[in-house]
C-alpha cells in the first residue's frame, strides 16, 4: 500500500514540476528513451547536465567578475548552458538562458549579473527537485515498485 | 470642284485625327514637297503611334518592377518633340500656302491657255478673211487691168501710156493738162519717162494728171510692175486726201506685141500703161472687223514686214496697246511675193482673274490650314493626355510603393519591438519568480499579461504586413487533418474549459476514401452558462455569448442551442453524410487537389447585420465598444482571408445577432502520394482498443456524433444510446443473457454527463449492475465512465459512488486524450508501453538499426541526448565533441552511415567541418573512382528557413531540430537515407 502512495506521490510531484514549468516535454522524451537496455539513461544525462552546467555556470561568474567583461566568451558558455537545458528540458533555465544572451548581444554587464544569478536559482531549482525526482524513484525501485509513465494529456 | 479629287496630299482623306497628329507632325518637321515621302511619313507616323500603345501596356503587365523604363519608354514621338509642333503648323501652313499658290498657278495657266486658243483662232480667222477680202479686190483689179488692155488695143494713141520725156509735149498738149508731181501739184519738172494718171474714179478725180512716178512708192512700184508683169503692192503709205493708211496696187498693161517668156528689157519696152488700184487698208479691215463678233474684245494690227526691221504698220492704231502679254501673229498673203504682211491680235483688256480660281485657291488654303491646326490641336491635346497619363501613372506609383513601404515599415516596427518586449516579458517573469508582496506581484503580472497582449497584436500585423507585402510562402507539407484538428483543440481546450463551453471536432469519415472533408469545429455553449465573454476560435473576431434565457433548447445542435447556420442543423449534417457516399470514388481519384471545407459554428452574440460587411477588413470591429470590452486587433480575420485566399480558398460566415455565428471557409490541398509520414489512416494512436465495443449515452445526436467519431479513431464501435437507463438495462440483461461471452461483448458505457445528471435514480441501477457483473470472470463488467467539459467536485464524488471509474473524460474530445484515459480506465498501461506495432519507433528503427551514427555535439549533454535517442532506435553511436575530431573519424574510407552535426561550435563549426568533409569525399573521389557520400544532419536549435538553406549550402543534406522530436527526425532521416537504400532485414517486419 505504500507503494501505492509512493507511486502516487511520484506522479503528483513529476505533475507540479510540469505545472511549475520547471520541466517541459523534452523531458518526456527523454523518459521515453530509457528502457531495460539503457534504465539509468534519464538519470545519467541529468548527472551529466548537472556537471557540466556546474562547470559553465562557474566559468560565466568568472568571466562576468572580470574588469572588462569579454562578451565574446560570454556568449558561447551561455549558449552551451541554453542547448544542454533545452535538451533535458529543464524549461525555465533556458528561457533565462534567453534573456542573458539578449543581454550578451547588448553588452549589457549589469543585465547579464542579474541574468546570471536568475539562471543559478533556476537552475538550483531544477537541481533540486530533480534530485529529489530520483530519490523518490529510487525508493520506489528500492521497494519493487514500477517507475509509473508520465501522464499524456494535458 | 475638281481641286478636291486632284488634291495631292493623302493625309487630307484621313478622317481620324490621332493618328493623323503624328503624320502632320512627320510632314511638319520634314520638306514635304515629295508626295512618296509624305506616305511614308504617314506610315511611320502611325507605327509610332502602335509603339506607344505597346509600351502602354507592357507598363502595365509589369507593375512596379520598371515604372522607371516604362516612364522612358512611355514618352511617345510626339512627345519627346512636343516644342516642335508650333513650328510644325507654321512650316504646314507655308506648305499649304505654296499649294494654293501652285494650284492658282496651274488653274492660271490653263485658263491663259485657253484664252490663247481663242485669240488665235479670232486672229486666224480674221487673218484669212482679210486675205480673201484683198484677194477678191485684187481680182477686180486684174479683170479691170484686162479690160483696159483690150480697150488700149483700139486706140491710137493709146490711152494709157508710159510716157517718155520725149513724148512730154505731145501728149501735156493731146490731154490739155500738164503733167503735175504728186507732192506739190506743180508741174512736172523734165524727167525721162512720167506716168501720169489719164482717168480715174470721179472719187479720186484729183489724181488726174499726176505723174505717178513723181511719188517714191509709186515709182518704185510701177518699175517693178512692168519688170514682172504681175500685180505689185507699195509699202502703206498715207493716200491722198483721204490720209488714210493704204496700199496701192499696180498693174502693168503690156502692148500686144509681147513676147513668150520675155526678158525684163523686152517687158519694159512692152509696157503701155499700168493700171492703180489704190486700197483703204484701214477701212477696209475695219469693215471687216465689224463682220465678226467679239470685235470689241480683240485689238487687231496689221503690219507690212517686208523689210523685217521696221514693220510698217498698215492698219491700228499704234497706242491702242491693249494687253501686251498676250498676242498672236497670222501670216498675211496679199498675192504679192515681194512684200510680206502680218496681222497680230491682242485681247483689248487684260485677262480677268476667273471666279473659280477666286474662290479655290482661298477655300483650299483655309481648309489645309484647318485641317493642319486640328492636328496642331490633335497633337498638343495628346501631349497633354500623355503628361497627364504620365503623371497619373508616377502617382500610382508612388502610391504603391507607399503601399509597400507601410507594410515594410509595419513588419521593420513590429521586428524591432518584439526584440526589446521578449527582453521585457523575460524580466517579467523573472521579477514575478522573486519574492514580491501581493500588490507588486499583482503590478508584475498586469504588466506581464499587457506585455504578451502587445507581442500577440505585434505578431498579427506582422503576419498581416508579410501576407500583404507577399513575402508570405506556402509550403507543402504533408500532414493529417485529424491530428492537426485534435492541435488545434488542445489550444483552446483550456479556455474552452475554464468558461464551461463545449468544444468539439468531427472529420467526416469518408475523407481518405472519398476525398469530401466536412470538417465540423463546433463551438458552443454549455446550458448552464450565463453571460460570460470568450474570444473566438481561430481568428480574433471577438464575440460575446450572451445568451437569451428563454431560447429553446430543441435545438439539434450540438449543445442544444440555435446555431446561426443552418448548415450545421442536424437534418444538413445528416444530410451531408450522407451524399459523402454517393460521390464516386473515381470521381475524387481523377483530382489530385482536394477540397477542403471547414465550417466552425459557435453560440453567442452573434455579429450585428451592420458590422457584417466589414467582417473581412484589417483593424476593422464589429464597434468600437467590441474591442474595448474583448480586446483583440480586428485584424485576424483579414490574416485568415489572405490565407484562405493563398490556399485557393474561400472564406464566408453566416451570422446572426443573438444567436451565433458559423464561418466557414474552403482551402485545396495537394494529394500526398508518398506519403512520408506514417499512413494517415493509421494515426499515432494506441491500438489496443481495436474490436472493442463501447455504448455511448448522450441525448445530443451531434455530440453523440462526434464522439463516436473519436471513438472510431481508435478502433472502438459505438452504440450511441440516447438514455442512460436503456443503457444500462441493455447491459445488465446482456450479461446475464445466455448468449455466449466474446460476441456480444460490451467493454464500456461512456456517458455524458448530462444524462447522467438528468436521470434521477439511476446511480443505483449502476450499482446494482456493477456488484451483479463483479466476480463473474467470464462477463467482464463493462467500465463506466463520464464525458464532462467541467465537473464540479461534489459530482465527481457521486460519480465515483456510482460506480463510474475515477477517470472522467474532460472535453473538448480528441482521439489522443480519450486514449488515455481509457487506458486508465482499463488499465491498460503495460499494453501501451510496448510500442504498439505501426507507430513511428518501428518505422525509425527500421531506418535506424544497425546503422553506424557519429554524433558531433561539443555539449556534452546534448550529445549524450541524441546519442541516447539514436541508440534506442537500434543505431551504433559514436560521439565526437568537436569538428576536428569528427574529421579524423570521418578519414576515407569509414563505415559510418550518417552523421549528426551540431552547427554552433567552437573552433570549427558545423558548416565549415560539412565542408571540409565534403572536400575529403571529393578528393577520395578523384583518387579512388569511388562515390562517397555521407548524410550529414544538422542539429540546430533554431529552425529559421535561412539556417536551412545554409545547412544545405555548406552540403548538409537536412537538418534536425534540437532537442529531438520522433517525427521531425524520422523525416529527416528518411529524406536522406533515400539515398541510400537500406538492406535492413528489420525493415519486412514493421
Amino acid at each position: 500500500m505504500e507503494l501505492v502512495q509512493m507511486q502516487k506521490s511520484l506522479q503528483d510531484y513529476t505533475k507540479s514540476l510540469f505545472l511549475d514549468g520547471v520541466l517541459d516535454s523534452q523531458f518526456l522524451q527523454l523518459q521515453q528513451l530509457q528502457d531495460e537496455s539503457n534504465p539509468d539513461f534519464v538519470s545519467q544525462v541529468v548527472t551529466l547536465f548537472f556537471q557540466d552546467s556546474d562547470r559553465i555556470l562557474n566559468d560565466l561568474s568568472l568571466s562576468l567578475d572580470q574588469q572588462v567583461v569579454d562578451f565574446k566568451k560570454v556568449d558561447p558558455h551561455v549558449h552551451q548552458l541554453k542547448g544542454s537545458s533545452s535538451s533535458i528540458g529543464a524549461q525555465r533555465v533556458k528561457n533565462a538562458c534567453v534573456v542573458f544572451r539578449s543581454f550578451c548581444e547588448q553588452q549589457n554587464v549589469e543585465g547579464c549579473h542579474r541574468c546570471l544569478q536568475q539562471v543559478k536559482k533556476e537552475y538550483y531549482l531544477v537541481k533540486n527537485r530533480l534530485e529529489t525526482l530520483f530519490k523518490l524513484e529510487q525508493q520506489i525501485v528500492a521497494s519493487g515498485g514500477m517507475i509509473p509513465a508520465m501522464e499524456l494529456g494535458f | 470642284m475638281n481641286w478636291a479629287l486632284n488634291n495631292p496630299n493623302p493625309e487630307e482623306k484621313e478622317p481620324t485625327t490621332t493618328t493623323q497628329s503624328s503624320d502632320f507632325y512627320h510632314l511638319g518637321a520634314k520638306d514635304s514637297s515629295q508626295k512618296p515621302r509624305k506616305i511614308d511619313f504617314w506610315r511611320s507616323g502611325l507605327m509610332g503611334f502602335a509603339k506607344m500603345q505597346h509600351s502602354v501596356a507592357v507598363k502595365m503587365n509589369n507593375g512596379n518592377n520598371n515604372e522607371q523604363v516604362g516612364n522612358k519608354k512611355g514618352s511617345t514621338f510626339i512627345q519627346e518633340h512636343r516644342a516642335l509642333l508650333p513650328k510644325g503648323l507654321i512650316l504646314w501652313t507655308i506648305i499649304v500656302g505654296f499649294i494654293s499658290r501652285g494650284i492658282y498657278q496651274w488653274m492660271d495657266d490653263t485658263s491663259k491657255v485657253r484664252r490663247e486658243e481663242v485669240l488665235v483662232s479670232m486672229c486666224d480667222q480674221r487673218a484669212r478673211m482679210l486675205q480673201d477680202q484683198f484677194s477678191v479686190s485684187v481680182n477686180h483689179v486684174h479683170a479691170l487691168a484686162i479690160l483696159v488692155s483690150t480697150f488700149h488695143y483700139h486706140k491710137n494713141p493709146s490711152a494709157i501710156d508710159q510716157v517718155v520725156n520725149a513724148e512730154r509735149e505731145m501728149f501735156e498738149s493731146q490731154h490739155n493738162w500738164v503733167i503735175k508731181t504728186m507732192d506739190t501739184g506743180e508741174p512736172s519738172p523734165v524727167r525721162d519717162e512720167y506716168a501720169p494718171v489719164i482717168f480715174s474714179q470721179d472719187s479720186v478725180s484729183y489724181l488726174e494728171s499726176l505723174d505717178m512716178m513723181s511719188g517714191e512708192e509709186d515709182r518704185e512700184n510701177i518699175l517693178r510692175a512692168r519688170e514682172t508683169g504681175k500685180a505689185v503692192l507699195t509699202s502703206p503709205f498715207r493716200l491722198l486726201a483721204s490720209h488714210h493708211l493704204g496700199v496701192v496696187l499696180t498693174f502693168p498693161v503690156y502692148k500686144a506685141s509681147l513676147p513668150k517668156n520675155p526678158t525684163v528689157q523686152e517687158r519694159i519696152a512692152a509696157t503701155a500703161g499700168y493700171l492703180g488700184g489704190a486700197f483703204d487698208v484701214e477701212s477696209l479691215v475695219e469693215n471687216l472687223l465689224g463682220q465678226l463678233a467679239g470685235n470689241q474684245a480683240i485689238v487687231v494690227h496689221v503690219y507690212d514686214i517686208t523689210n523685217a526691221s521696221d514693220p510698217l504698220v498698215m492698219y491700228g492704231n499704234q497706242d491702242e496697246e491693249g494687253d501686251t502679254s498676250l498676242y498672236h501673229e497670222s501670216k498675211l498673203d496679199f498675192g504679192d511675193p515681194f512684200r510680206k504682211h502680218k496681222m497680230i491680235c491682242r485681247y483689248l483688256q487684260k485677262a480677268p482673274i476667273p471666279l473659280n480660281v477666286l474662290t479655290t485657291v482661298p477655300l483650299f488654303f483655309a481648309i489645309g490650314f484647318l485641317v493642319g491646326y486640328i492636328l496642331y490641336g490633335a497633337a498638343v491635346h495628346i501631349v497633354k493626355v500623355e503628361d497627364d497619363f504620365h503623371e497619373m501613372q508616377e502617382l500610382k506609383v508612388r502610391a504603391e510603393a507607399a503601399d509597400v513601404a507601410k507594410s515594410q515599415f509595419l513588419a521593420t516596427v513590429s521586428h524591432e519591438i518584439r526584440t526589446p518586449m521578449n527582453g521585457i516579458l523575460g524580466m517579467l517573469a523573472m521579477l514575478l519568480d522573486t519574492e514580491l508582496s501581493s500588490t507588486q506581484r499583482d503590478y508584475a503580472q498586469t504588466a506581464q499579461v499587457c506585455g504578451k497582449a502587445l507581442i500577440a497584436l505585434i505578431n498579427e500585423v506582422l503576419d498581416r504586413a508579410k501576407i500583404e507585402a507577399g513575402k508570405l510562402e506556402l509550403e507543402s507539407v504533408p500532414f493529417d487533418i485529424r491530428s492537426i484538428l485534435d492541435d488545434v483543440l488542445s489550444l483552446f481546450s483550456e479556455e474552452s474549459r475554464n468558461k464551461g463551453i463545449e468544444l468539439a471536432v468531427f472529420v467526416s469519415d469518408k475523407f481518405t476514401e472519398k476525398g469530401h472533408i466536412f470538417v465540423k469545429v463546433h463551438l458552443a455553449e454549455q446550458s448552464k452558462d450565463g453571460a460570460e465573454s470568450k474570444p473566438a476560435l481561430n481568428g480574433g473576431v471577438a464575440s460575446e455569448d450572451i445568451t437569451a434565457a428563454s431560447k429553446p433548447s430543441s435545438y439539434n445542435t450540438l449543445s442544444g442551442y440555435e446555431a446561426a447556420d443552418g448548415r450545421n442543423s442536424w437534418d444538413s449534417f445528416k444530410h451531408l453524410l450522407s451524399s459523402e457516399e454517393l460521390l464516386t470514388s473515381s470521381e475524387f481519384e481523377a483530382s489530385s487537389n482536394v477540397r477542403l471545407m471547414v465550417s466552425i459554428e459557435d453560440t453567442g452574440i452573434g455579429i450585428p447585420l451592420t458590422a457584417q460587411g466589414r467582417v473581412f477588413m484589417p483593424f476593422m470591429q464589429a464597434d468600437s465598444s467590441t474591442s474595448r470590452t474583448y480586446g483583440g486587433t480586428g485584424i485576424g480575420l483579414s490574416i485568415s482571408k489572405c490565407l484562405v485566399e493563398l490556399m485557393r480558398g474561400q472564406i464566408s460566415f453566416v451570422s446572426r445577432p443573438r444567436v451565433g455565428s458559423t464561418f466557414w471557409f474552403t482551402a485545396v490541398f495537394e494529394r500526398c502520394d508518398k506519403c512520408s509520414l506514417k499512413k494517415p489512416t493509421v494515426e499515432n494512436l494506441p491500438s489496443s482498443f481495436r474490436g472493442m465495443r463501447a455504448i455511448v449515452v448522450d441525448a445530443k445526436p451531434v455530440r453523440a456524433a462526434v464522439t463516436r467519431y473519436h471513438m472510431k479513431r481508435l478502433g472502438i464501435s459505438v452504440d450511441v444510446m440516447t438514455s442512460l437507463r436503456t443503457a444500462v438495462s441493455t447491459a445488465s440483461g446482456r450479461n446475464g443473457s445466455p448468449l455466449p461471452s466474446g460476441t456480444t461483448k460490451l467493454d464500456m458505457i461512456l456517458v455524458e454527463k448530462d444524462s447522467w445528471i438528468s436521470t434521477e435514480d439511476i446511480d443505483a441501477e449502476i450499482r446494482q449492475m456493477n456488484s451483479r457483473t463483479n466476480g463473474n470472470v467470464h462477463h467482464k463488467t463493462p467500465k463506466l465512465a463520464l464525458f464532462a467539459t467541467n465537473i464540479t467536485n461534489s459530482e465527481f464524488d457521486r460519480a465515483k459512488s456510482a460506480g463510474f471509474a475515477d477517470t472522467v473524460i474532460m472535453k473538448p474530445l480528441r482521439a489522443s486524450m480519450i486514449g488515455a484515459c481509457l487506458q486508465q480506465v482499463l488499465e491498460l498501461r503495460k499494453a501501451r508501453q510496448q510500442h504498439p506495432e505501426g507507430s513511428s519507433p518501428a518505422t525509425l528503427k527500421s531506418l535506424l538499426t544497425g546503422k553506424k551514427i557519429l554524433v558531433v555535439d561539443d555539449n556534452m549533454v546534448n550529445r549524450r541526448v541524441a546519442a541516447g535517442a539514436l541508440k534506442k532506435f537500434g543505431a551504433e553511436v559514436v560521439c565526437a565533441e568537436s569538428g576536428q575530431v569528427a574529421l579524423g573519424l570521418l578519414q576515407i574510407p569509414h563505415s559510418f552511415d550518417a552523421c549528426f552535426m551540431d552547427i554552433q561550435m567552437p573552433q570549427m563549426d558545423g558548416f565549415e567541418a560539412t565542408r571540409q568533409i565534403r572536400m575529403m569525399e571529393k578528393e577520395a573521389k578523384e583518387k579512388t573512382k569511388l562515390e562517397w557520400h555521407l548524410p550529414i544532419l544538422a542539429m540546430t536549435a533554431d529552425v529559421i528557413h535561412a539556417t536551412y538553406e545554409e545547412c544545405l549550402k555548406s552540403g548538409m543534406d537536412g537538418y534536425v531540430s534540437k532537442p529531438f522530436e520522433e517525427e521531425n527526425l524520422y523525416k529527416s532521416v528518411a529524406k536522406s537515407f533515400k539515398a541510400n537504400p537500406i538492406s535492413d532485414s528489420s525493415c519486412s517486419q514493421s
